[in-house]
């Protein structure tokens, strides 16, 4: 890893056109080499750990499951919660992924007077999708700064994004929600007592890198009116790998970028991976036909039983008193067919 | 001593975690396996030592067995390498683990419990915990730490249920099991039936004379009930179904009860089976203690099923057992192409489901009787008993088999109530004596970890006079009525087909003065 580290900025800075303007080697760095090398070092990182967990077995098939088994053709099979076929595994995957089925379920155990009562909790669901979504939804209205045309879809979503129409620029929806739904999961965090436990610094840290993004990206929007014309060149020339650096690129803009990039440098390493793992899930996105289909683990290999023969051995006294039929026969001759 | 426990105490936790000392109180944890019990077997490291010794006597080179056998299990297990690396500490499973909602110690949240075998891997197998020092060194309070807190999991899978990317407590507590018995520290009320099970074939240690004579106790008790004697195939070649069921059935009460069931059904619809005195034990205490052993005690299965030649293979009521024949004893055996697709010879019913492993469920194969009407029940017998359902955690998070014991009661029982919905189905509490725990030296933490599953008990018993706890899984009837006993005195405990077995009405059978127990009938149906 720390190979691909190292070769990504030289190289980067090979490459780099500088289109006849005057940048100083600190602003190449900055507004080029580092985006490259965090880019390169993420997508690598990335691929890597995914593919050392697809390359890994899976030597038996463990699925959770959550409801009815398919068995007697007049029971009803929960088909989505305890999937019988590939194609109910698919879709209580797009499920866990789409909609956080698992985590709706949450509920909150708590004793009263000697009776445990269990209290609907979707705030954790509520809080931790809302987050996600509007995550997808700003990381999708940023491909209009990368790509040119303007793809159709994202000036769509931009505008449903944008929907109450609320001051100028007009408020994207998605901004609000990901800084509330950020601050609930690090109040949560430190409020709930349970949580605060478990939590360690590397929970609070993505928490604060994720808010830091999303607020230096509110800050240039509302408050410090980035100039967007100069944020496009330069995002367009990093996508298309024609780097420029336009003037009038603002202090605030420098944040986001590097706060981006500490995000995607850091990203590989850490509990941010469930955005690859959750597909691999071995407990969620197989079917449970176990009996049906046989699975096949790879590395089987045989192990030391105790036989029928060894066992009649050792009681085939006993087994004849207790006139059990023996295999072998009464003058010892013979052994087992098997 | 019911007011002392239930002062269960959930406040916020305190102190570090990563602090690993632990401390071994009378009654909650397990004595150490006997040195026998792990010769026998062939696993490492036999020698006298109690969890409260100071000196574990463990090998000189333990931390490099630990960290090798963690490495070979990173490489073999996509589960233990995923459900390592891609926790985000949300916290929905902290209060979905019965021994924390019963213990109030913080390292029972699920999260918490792999976090003690994470910040391992962590120290040791990635770059933040090479380069930086993230994570937990391995030290002898480390291991001591995980024996504590990996025989305090049921392995129930409860907290899988809530995991928004499935991770599966059980996979990482069975790995952990897994790697501690690479140094010797187990618990003999595993490797001890564990033992048992490779010599006699079942758990019990029962010798085959006694296994025939244990069934022909049965028989003359079923007799003096119904008035009829019912045939006892032993390792009897060419029959059509061997049937398997767990050792305590034919060897422990109430199991005792769900085996005259059996014997009541079987000899009424005249199945053509056989019972194995080799194939003795469907249970399978190698799930407590490694993939290989589950491996090893399972072999016998087929291995019969073979020998015998039978066409299919048909398992009692017991939990983990389903887990192992449900979800590997056809990867790690079959495949079962010496034996035939499941066929009812009853009903004609084809088992699709069973189609590769050739097993299956005594619950299936009753409830398919009763759609087809071909037993004839007489509910009312079952009158004096409100019953509820206990869902076992493996039928249920490992299988899915939920309505079928439920239909069978529904037929045999008048009076049926559910338990409140988080508390039964796939979000069923444990028992919080499975996977090998179910000891008296370990009866505090049973208790409480089986509080939950008594407390919803409790609620049923108020509100609708519930005083029976049906359940299909042989560790639940060892170990309910004790729990029942402490926490909901009056419930009592039996198997489902115990209850289909009061009711089944025998052709030729005299009039029945008392349930499979013995107790009386209720009045009204003596007197009708």
């Amino acid at each position: 890893m720390s190979v691909v580290f190292a070769a990504a900025g030289p190289v980067t800075l090979l490459g780099f056109a500088l289109e006849g303007q005057e940048a100083t080697a600190g602003q190449i760095l900055l507004w080029v080499a580092v985006p490259y090398a965090a880019l390169t070092i993420f997508l690598a990182g990335f691929c890597y750990r995914v593919a050392r967990w697809a390359w890994s077995p899976v030597p038996f098939r463990i699925p959770t499951t959550c409801g009815q088994q398919k068995s007697l053709p007049w029971i009803r099979p929960a088909s989505l919660e305890n999937p019988s076929t590939g194609t109910g595994a698919l879709a209580r995957m797009t499920l866990e992924i789409l909609l956080f089925r698992s985590l709706f379920r949450n509920n909150r155990a708590e004793l009263h007077n000697g009776q445990h009562v269990f209290g609907e909790s979707k705030l954790l669901w509520l809080g931790a999708l809302a987050f996600h979504w509007a995550l997808l939804v700003i990381v999708l209205r940023h491909l209009r700064l990368l790509v040119q045309p303007v793809p159709a879809f994202v000036a769509v979503l931009a505008r449903w994004d944008s929907f109450f129409q609320i001051g100028i620029p007009t408020l994207y929806v998605s901004d609000v929600v990901v800084v509330c739904a950020g601050l609930y999961l690090l109040l949560r965090r430190w409020h709930d007592p349970l949580v605060r436990y478990l939590s360690q610094f590397a929970d609070y840290f993505v928490l604060f890198l994720l808010l830091g993004i999303a607020g230096s990206g509110i800050l240039m929007r509302y408050g410090t009116r980035v100039d967007l014309v100069s944020v496009k060149r330069l995002a367009l020339g990093l996508a298309t790998f024609h780097p420029v650096i336009p003037d009038g690129l603002s202090a605030v803009l420098l944040i986001h970028l590097m706060l981006v990039c500490t995000l995607a440098v850091y990203f590989p390493f850490s509990k941010l991976m469930h955005m690859g793992g959750v597909f691999l899930s071995p407990t969620r996105n197989l079917a449970n036909n176990n009996r049906r289909t046989r699975h096949i683990n790879p590395w089987n290999y045989a192990v030391k039983t105790h036989t029928y023969a060894e066992w009649e051995g050792e009681f085939r006294e006993k087994i004849k008193a207790a006139g059990i039929p023996l295999d072998e026969a009464e003058s010892g001759g013979t052994t087992s067919t098997d | 001593m019911a007011e002392q426990l239930v002062q269960i105490d959930n406040k916020p936790p305190s102190g570090e975690w990563r602090d690993p000392k632990v401390e071994f109180r009378k009654g909650v944890f397990c004595y150490s396996a006997q040195p026998k019990n792990v010769t026998y077997l062939g696993m490492a490291n036999p020698r006298q030592w109690q969890p409260f010794d100071a000196d574990w006597k463990l090998p000189s080179d333990w931390k490099e067995i630990i960290l090798e056998g963690l490495k070979d299990r990173l490489k073999k297990y996509r589960s233990f390498r995923l459900f390592m690396d891609i926790c985000v500490r949300c916290g929905a499973c902290a209060d979905k683990c019965h021994f924390y909602l019963g213990s109030g110690d913080p390292k029972n949240m699920p999260v918490m419990r792999a976090e003690l075998l994470r910040s391992v891997y962590v120290r040791y197998f990635t770059a933040s915990g090479r380069l930086f020092g993230a994570g937990r060194e391995l030290t002898e309070d480390v291991i001591k730490e995980w024996f504590y807190y990996f025989y305090q999991c049921t392995e129930c899978r409860r907290c899988s249920v809530f995991c928004p990317y499935g991770i599966d407590t059980a996979e990482i507590t069975m790995i952990g099991r897994e790697l501690l018995n690479l140094i010797g520290c187990n618990i003999n009320w595993i490797l001890e039936p564990a033992a048992n099970c490779f010599r006699t074939g079942n758990h019990l240690g029962i010798q085959p004379h006694a296994f025939k004579d244990s069934l022909e106790f049965a028989a003359d008790e079923l007799e003096e009930i119904t008035g009829i004697r019912v045939e006892l195939p032993i390792n009897r070649k060419g029959a059509e179904i061997l049937f398997v069921m767990p050792s305590a059935d034919y060897f422990a009460t109430p199991h005792y009860f769900t085996l005259l069931g059996y014997m009541t059904l079987f000899h009424e619809i005249g199945l053509d089976f056989t019972y194995s005195a080799f194939a003795s034990e469907g249970g399978n205490f190698g799930l407590f203690t490694s993939h290989e052993m589950t491996k090893r005690l399972n072999a016998k299965i087929y291995e019969e099923a073979r020998r015998l030649g039978v066409k299919w293979i048909l398992g009692g009521e017991c939990g983990h057992m389903w887990r192992v024949l449900n979800q590997y004893m056809d990867t790690m055996n079959g495949p079962a192409d010496f034996l035939e697709e499941p066929v009812s010879p009853i009903t004609g019913t084809r088992f699709e489901n069973a189609r590769s492993t050739r097993m299956v469920h005594i619950c299936e194969f009753t409830a398919d009787l009763l759609y087809n009407d071909k037993i004839k029940l007489a509910p009312k017998r079952n009158d004096d008993l409100a019953v509820t359902f206990h869902d076992s955690c493996n039928p249920s998070r490992a299988m899915g088999l939920l309505e079928e014991p439920r239909y069978i009661l529904r037929r045999a029982c008048n009076r049926f109530y559910e338990m409140p919905e988080n508390t039964i189905r796939e979000q069923t509490f444990c028992c919080g004596s499975g996977s090998g725990l179910g000891t008296d030296e370990n009866l505090e933490m049973r208790l409480r970890g089986g509080f939950p599953r008594a407390n919803a008990v409790k609620y049923v018993k108020e509100k609708h006079g519930v005083n029976l706890l049906a359940c299909i899984c042989a560790i639940d009837k060892a170990t309910l009525p004790t729990l029942m006993d402490y926490w909901v005195p009056g419930v009592q405990v039996a198997g489902v087909h115990e209850l289909l077995g009061n009711a089944l009405v025998m052709t030729g059978e005299k009039e029945r003065t008392t349930n499979l127990r013995g107790e009386p009938l209720p009045a009204e149906v003596t007197h009708a």
